[in-house]
């Protein structure tokens, strides 16, 4: 596109302050977990590498960080499985309450936190009966999942739905024409197409999981603790900020290679929220 | 016929969903999952465990305390307060949670609770075997039949707990104990020595227009705030006749709100966890406040300038009770619990950790820095004389009147909501 | 196998049922299911006492919610910030999410993209205690002397209150709206910009007439995690608010008393917000392009 240089150079540091404002606070936090103050306030008073080593020996937040893991990686899963059987049906058929199933998948992030979070802590603690079905979900790391996948949905299912769409409706045609039935057409044509959206949407879903506070406030069981209970565990007591603070600044760079990931699968085009 | 499928599929969830709704109603008329069931099966223990035996209470009442303990379930799940069950993840040297788990082999489970009401919220769950409450949370707790009778002849550390804290309002009911006690704070006056060069002595500084820190006063974010407003009018208005801050009827509540829209143009902070208003007094935005004794304590580490006191009026404050939920599970590593906390050794650590006076007088012999029972008035029963720890209000006057009604707590909930709106 | 297979091939409403029933029959236990539990509770008595919902009706709870004009005025807050961010976020994101997608060098672009992804890792809470520290008011009385980074570099900052709130919300929320419009713009053949240049369309008209249209549904799309993840806080404005309420902290406080039934009915407040948002989004297209 044809834009004139002073178009460009706007567009440029335009962009470079936008990335300042997405980093100078996360750096604020690199910084605090060098301070020799235990309080969040600035400037900081002294530097030390005391939290460092603290937080390396600590067994807390790495316990907390594989709990996330876990708990990410099957929700994940859970999602990623939902997601994908509503994005085929959704695509590839037309039909009324198309637009009330998207607004249902999305429902659970559209709605206040504390709302999902409450209403499934209380389903979770009561006894259901059915007839057939009598049982209680109860809470631990499965309550969790569930809570997670729930509104993770959305996001499987809005990367795959998008390279559906992309992908054109002669290849299946191709496929049919050939033989193939439609598990054949499935394993060999649309699964290796829609691979990287899946890994994609499936990278969003395990951040969103990983990052996600409320709803797993409510809805972990007393032996689950994961980084983000953690984190605020921690805040909220004596002592222990400048620890978060590494275990923040920690997990930031270890995100940086799946966050590249995530883009690279994504081929661009595709990573959609 | 295809269509009727989808319908159908779509139909059998919706019967799932509605069916949930209807067990609901039909089999426990409250809406939540506890009194009736629990009862039940607090009397069908599993035949071969250890559970506690009940006393033959009249009435053969289920939730009555046990005469004898067995051996420890193994597993432990409780709610505590930030800093009350520190199991070494956080701190290497802070612990007192793993020589419990090695000495008795229940793995403990801590929930944080960020404030009483999330603590009874928890406990209405029914997945805990029990909770570290404070008085407001204990009465209610108590009513709603979440929490057991405690027998403490089973808990050898009782014995040792200050006088002033055993049977009280808020731990027992005619004078069976509900819970063990913790320990106990204030709510002081905080303010920054800078500003104010002569100590104030009283909280007009929170509620006068006049006072000098107007515009940067730090209020505790809880509908029983609404308290501190009551006794302060209790000194300043006794034309009001307020004699307790907890038992307020319609006029005397009324006057308390009043107090406290006056007060919000002189707010800069209403904090809800410690940590905010720590910041505050270091970052000076907090020129005057309601605080901890603990915050104060962390904040001038970091170079704040204030000081705290406890105004003339007297203040209000808290006591913490360690209580047994009336569904646990793992009653026997409860009263395990219940008797490590306040054992001398637990009790001195947790209160000086957290930065509270402990509750066994033998703590005070124990703690690190022998100076803690004196700087937080453990000993000094007549520091607490006008405390008046927190309690929940209820429509029957906690003062003992009867001509008149009470505001209850939920209705001081809804008043804190709509001034904060 | 084949048989089944065969079986979904002629009967497509079958093949939609058994793909579709999967994820429709969770979100509908699982989610709906419990949200209806939840929201009935509010035509239902509280027990003062035990704190728990009884089994008598009542319209109280509603009348509470909806007729208290505190109340009233928290829920306008609530929409006015959820606005403010998303129109914040918008201003920000779309010049940057078309230098991205259409200016940058095509090696330079996957590391922007993923710059703007990195943050969405920092942590919800530490960053929003970071921007506390940012927008800390500058005082003689604070332990350093000074105010915050903001206060000590620059020599401003707004103080912690309605501005500081929206700062932070849209900063946690800024890349779910950068990446949906990035993508939009990514789809934009190029030549279609430059056909629009041939004809004589200056940069400007282009983008009015050309890339204006085609994005709007990524941007509703963007809009609607910018707007709701804002409307439904309750966290952020305990940390940098000051004394702003949103009517997240109106439904935690109640549901925290326990007060079940009335945070129910306070509950029906964003979800009828949540539905007519969602409403007009879709009208845009947007949940195509989420």
């Amino acid at each position: 596109m044809n834009l004139s240089a002073f178009t460009r150079w706007s567009l440029r540091i335009w962009t470079w302050l936008a990335l300042a404002f997405l980093y100078v606070p996360l750096a604020v936090v690199a910084i605090l977990s060098f301070n020799t103050s235990t309080s969040l306030s600035w400037p900081p008073r002294g530097f030390t590498t005391d939290w460092w080593s603290k937080a390396w020996e600590a067994e807390g937040p790495r316990e907390a960080f594989v709990t996330s893991i876990k708990v990410a990686l099957a929700a994940t899963a859970v999602a990623l499985v939902l997601g994908t059987l509503a994005a085929f049906a959704l695509q590839r058929y037309k039909f009324f309450g198309r637009y009330s199933i998207s607004f249902l998948l999305i429902l659970p992030i559209a709605l206040p936190g504390i709302v999902t979070a409450v209403a499934l802590q209380n389903t979770f603690s009561r006894r259901i009966d059915v007839g057939l079905f009598d049982f209680q979900v109860g809470f631990g790391f499965h309550s969790l999942v569930i809570a997670h996948a729930t509104f993770c949905v959305v996001l499987a299912y809005n990367n795959v739905v998008a390279r559906l769409r992309r992908m054109s409706p002669n290849l299946l045609e191709a496929s049919a024409d050939l033989g193939a039935h439609g598990i054949q057409t499935f394993r060999h044509v649309t699964f290796p197409l829609v691979r990287s959206a899946l890994l994609a949407g499936g990278i969003l879903a395990f951040a969103l999981s990983f990052d996600e506070i409320v709803v797993t406030t409510f809805t972990a069981g007393p032996g689950i603790e994961t980084l983000p209970q953690w984190i605020l565990n921690n805040l909220t007591r004596p002592n222990n900020v400048p620890l978060v603070n590494v275990v923040a600044t920690v997990t930031m760079l270890l995100s940086i290679p799946l966050a590249w990931l995530a883009q690279r699968l994504s081929d661009g085009a595709t990573a959609t929220m | 016929m295809r269509t009727s499928r989808k319908i159908g599929a779509i139909g059998l969830s919706l019967v799932i969903v509605l069916a949930a709704c209807g067990s609901d109603d039909s089999s426990d008329s409250t809406a939540d999952s506890t009194a009736t069931s629990d009862a039940a099966s607090s009397t069908d223990a599993p035949a071969g465990t250890d559970a506690p035996t009940g006393t033959e209470a009249p009435g053969g009442d289920p939730t009555a305390a046990p005469t004898e303990l067995g051996e420890g379930e193994g597993e432990l799940n409780i709610i505590a307060w930030a800093g009350y069950a520190e199991d070494g993840s956080t701190d290497p040297a802070v612990d007192w949670v793993t020589p419990f788990e090695e000495a008795t082999g229940c793995q403990v489970n801590v929930k944080t609770g960020n404030s009483s009401d999330e603590m009874v919220q928890l406990m209405q769950t029914g997945e805990y075997d029990g909770v570290s409450a404070s008085g407001d949370a204990t009465t209610r707790l108590i009513a709603g039949g979440e929490v057991a009778p405690v027998n403490t002849d089973l808990i050898p550390n009782y014995a040792d707990v200050f006088e002033g804290l055993k049977l009280q309002p808020w731990n027992s009911v005619d004078g069976v104990a509900y819970g063990v006690p913790q320990g106990r704070g204030l709510n002081l006056l905080t303010y920054n020595t800078e500003l104010y060069t002569t100590a104030p002595d009283s909280w007009s500084e929170m509620f006068e227009p006049s006072s000098a820190a107007a515009g940067s006063v730090s209020v505790y974010d809880n509908a029983i705030y609404i308290a501190d407003a009551a006794l302060y009018l209790m000194a300043t208005q006794p034309d009001l006749g307020i004699t307790n801050p907890y038992a307020l009827d319609q006029a005397q509540f009324d006057a308390a709100i009043e107090l406290l829209t006056q007060q919000k143009d002189l707010v800069s902070q209403y904090w809800g966890s410690f940590t905010d208003q720590q910041a505050g007094l270091e970052d000076g935005s907090v020129l005057a406040g309601t605080t901890w004794q603990f915050i104060v304590n962390l904040a001038l580490a970091n170079g704040a300038k204030i000081d705290a006191i406890k105004p003339t009026e007297g203040a209000t404050g808290w006591s913490d009770t360690w209580m047994i939920s009336s569904q646990a599970k793992n009653p026997n590593c409860m009263y395990l619990w219940m008797d490590h906390i306040i054992s001398p050794d637990a009790n001195a650590q947790v209160a000086e950790w957290f930065g509270e006076a402990p509750s066994n007088a033998l703590s005070c012999d124990l703690t690190a820095d022998p100076e803690h029972c004196s700087t937080y008035h453990a000993e000094d029963e007549d520091y607490w004389t006008d405390v008046w720890y927190w309690e929940t209000a209820t429509e029957e006057c906690l003062d003992g009147r009867t001509d008149v009604a009470c505001v209850p707590y939920t209705e001081w909930v809804n008043a804190w909501s709509k001034l904060r709106s | 196998m084949r048989r089944l297979a065969r079986v979904f091939t002629h009967h497509p409403r079958l093949s939609l049922t058994a793909t579709l029933g999967a994820p429709v029959m969770w979100l509908l236990v699982v989610y709906v299911g419990s949200l209806l539990l939840l929201v009935v509770t509010a035509f239902f008595k509280l027990d003062t006492t035990t704190q728990k919902p009884t089994s008598e009706l009542t319209l109280d709870n509603i009348n509470v919610a909806f007729t208290t004009s505190a109340f009233a005025w928290t829920v306008i807050r609530s929409i006015g910030v959820a606005l403010s961010v998303t129109l914040l976020c918008l201003v920000i994101a779309l010049p940057m999410a078309f230098y991205i997608a259409k200016v940058a060098k095509p090696w330079a672009r996957r590391g922007l993209v993923v710059a703007v992804l990195l943050p969405l890792w920092g942590g919800y809470l530490v960053k929003g205690y970071a921007w506390r520290a940012m927008f800390s008011p500058g005082s003689e009385f604070s332990a350093s002397g000074g105010g915050g980074v903001l206060d000590s570099t620059i020599g401003w900052t707004p103080g912690f209150g309605q501005t500081a709130l929206v700062i932070t919300l849209a900063y946690q929320w800024l890349p779910y709206m950068v990446l949906p419009i990035y993508a939009g713009l990514d789809r934009l053949p190029a030549s279609l910009l430059d056909a629009s240049a041939d004809l004589g369309g200056r940069p400007l008209r282009t983008f009015r007439s050309i890339i204006g249209p085609m994005i709007v549904p990524s941007i509703a799309a963007g809009s609607i995690f910018t707007f709701s993840l804002s409307l439904g806080d309750y966290i952020m404005p305990n940390i940098v608010g000051g004394k702003t309420q949103l009517i997240g902290n109106l439904i935690a406080r109640t549901l925290l008393a326990p007060n079940q039934p009335l945070a129910a009915a306070f509950t029906l407040w964003p979800i009828l917000i949540i539905v007519v948002y969602l409403a007009t989004m879709s009208r845009l297209k947007a949940f195509d392009n989420l």
